[in-house]
């Protein structure tokens, strides 16, 4: 019973994790059909500036108050590094899918790069406050706090984006343009604003999926952003491109297979199961669980 | 003859290689409806699409186009629209996963206050089923959304685009009556195959045949002339005189 437990709480951590990355992915493929491999690269930012400035910043720090400054401030970072590379680099290129995917797949190599040559290949020591690292009993298991974290902001993220998506104006646009953005442009409306905006809105959460992984792993690392963006595409096309609530219900699929599957069986068998899933559901359901048909 | 609200010159559109449209030049006058007609494929949607600056990107566009005295080529659709020109395209294209009352709050414009009291008025189905997705509407209704969305805001011109395909003769009748009202205070250029819509609400019609113009005059004499009708639009009188 604890191990069961233990295997969810840890399932949904990791859930938590690939939603975070996942959600602005989504968007940013239902709206402005850009295929961004480049989102890892802002996990990473959003990973070694809250780094950075736990260590360096006056104010942020691994503790208390001091850590939720060093989290903004990695999330302010990742959020700007994708609105820059929206405006700079995706814009020009709307409707040009080839180009979009050499560039953001050239610019995450470039940014993983980066970050080694700046900081090093090797993981570093996450600064993290110290219940953290603790535990916390639920129903007999001794579940991670760390983990816990992730699992409430990824709830909290979630509403967030949902509370955007259906009660604001710029919501509206981008529920609008998800489904039809040659019509939103026909009705006046300037749908690049909404691109950028999902940009933002993406980088902010793989930001914050950034930090947090680095509080639940313990580490952060250069190459950590594109391990984990294979299994966020992979938790977006499942969920179906565009729409959150269906990465959320992949996430939690994902997150939890995976779990079960590499405890129960051999280590490494939940990927590939999680693989043998996108196969299922690309095969019975191709636009994903909540997603527009993709031919329409 | 007073000044054309819209002047199209020498207009040439080639998509993906092919020349759909290879020189076309008319005029849509200040008021009533205009009526672009045509055999499928002659090139009417690519006509307004062109106009509303919804060419596809592997498109190429050629030609002027000016409302007033104002050059539309060349410009993004949406400060097109917002500079008051309507598009309700053919097969409606309203947002089906949103409630009617959102459609229509898409289509509010931040400088101008919507005119709902009009659009509720012409379309009192729109308001009692604000909470409706779009999605489940019948076309009909979903016609009636794609024009009133269009009509919140003022404009100069509309451009509306096969308003009764697939309707029921009753809708049609209708959609009919709501543009002839409509076109009351604002011109409009209407891609329209129904020939008795076209009668009923055409005063001037433009004739497309393989990408150019054949044929303009007045809606009734093309429509009197049986022998031109058929021969430039493939119906026969039967058609004309429903």
């Amino acid at each position: 019973m604890e191990t069961v437990v233990l295997l969810t709480l840890t399932g949904l951590g990791l859930a938590a994790l690939y939603f975070l990355v996942a959600s602005g992915l989504s968007l940013v493929f239902g709206l402005a059909d850009v295929l961004n491999f480049a989102h890892g690269l802002f996990l990473g930012v959003g990973a070694y500036a809250t780094w950075w400035a736990a260590g360096n910043l006056p104010g942020a720090g691994p503790d208390g108050f001091g850590f939720v400054v060093a989290v903004a401030v990695g999330v302010a970072a990742g959020t700007l590094v994708a609105v820059l590379v929206e405006l700079v680099l995706i814009r020009p290129l709307y409707s040009r899918t080839i180009e979009q995917v050499l560039v953001t797949v050239g610019l995450s190599l470039a940014g993983v790069a980066l970050l080694q040559a700046t900081w090093g290949a090797d993981a570093r020591p996450f600064p993290r406050p110290d219940w953290t690292r603790e535990v916390t009993g639920v129903l007999g298991a001794q579940v991670p706090n760390g983990g816990l974290l992730l699992i409430i902001a990824a709830v909290l993220v979630l509403g967030a984006i949902l509370a955007f998506l259906r009660w604001t104006r710029y919501g509206l646009v981008i529920r609008a343009g998800v489904e039809n953005r040659e019509m939103v442009t026909a009705l006046g409306i300037d749908v690049r604003k909404a691109f950028t905006l999902v940009f933002a809105i993406g980088g902010a959460a793989a930001a914050l999926a950034g930090a947090l992984g680095g509080v639940y792993f313990g580490t952060v690392s250069p190459g950590q952003g594109g391990s984990l963006l294979i299994f966020a595409f992979i938790v977006v096309v499942i969920g179906g491109m565009g729409s959150v609530v269906g990465s959320a219900y992949a996430a939690v699929a994902v997150g939890l297979l995976q779990q079960f599957v590499n405890y129960y069986g051999t280590s490494g068998l939940g990927d590939i199961c999680v693989v043998g899933l996108l196969a299922a559901v690309l095969l019975l359901r191709p636009q994903g669980i909540a997603g527009k048909v993709a031919t329409a | 003859m007073t000044e054309p609200i819209l002047s199209v010159e020498d207009l040439s559109v080639r998509i993906a290689g092919l020349h759909i449209l290879q020189g076309v030049s008319f005029t849509v006058a200040p008021t009533g409806v205009t009526v672009l007609l045509g055999r499928n494929g002659v090139g009417k949607t690519t006509t307004l699409r062109a106009v509303v600056g919804l060419t596809p990107r592997n498109g190429e566009v050629r030609g002027a186009i000016r409302m007033g005295a104002q050059s539309l080529l060349a410009r993004p659709t949406h400060r097109l629209v917002r500079g008051g020109l309507g598009y309700v395209p053919e097969d409606r294209c309203v947002f089906a996963g949103l409630t009617v009352a959102e459609n229509l709050r898409l289509a509010e414009r931040r400088d101008t206050s919507p005119a709902y009291d009009k659009v509720y008025a012409l379309f009192p189905e729109l308001d009692r089923r604000g909470r409706q997705r779009a999605g489940s509407l019948s076309g009909g209704q979903q016609q009636m959304l794609a024009i009133g969305r269009v009509l919140l805001n003022d404009n100069r011109l509309l451009l509306v685009d096969e308003p009764t395909k697939g309707l029921a003769p009753k809708v049609v009748t209708e959609v009919a009556e709501v543009l002839e009202r409509v076109a009351d205070s604002v011109p409009v250029l209407l891609v329209e195959q129904n020939l008795a819509v076209v009668r009923r609400l055409a005063r001037d019609a433009v004739v497309l045949a393989v990408g150019k113009v054949a044929w303009t005059g007045g809606a009734r004499d093309l429509l009197l002339e049986t022998a031109l009708t058929r021969s430039l639009l493939g119906v026969g009188s039967a058609e004309v005189h429903h």
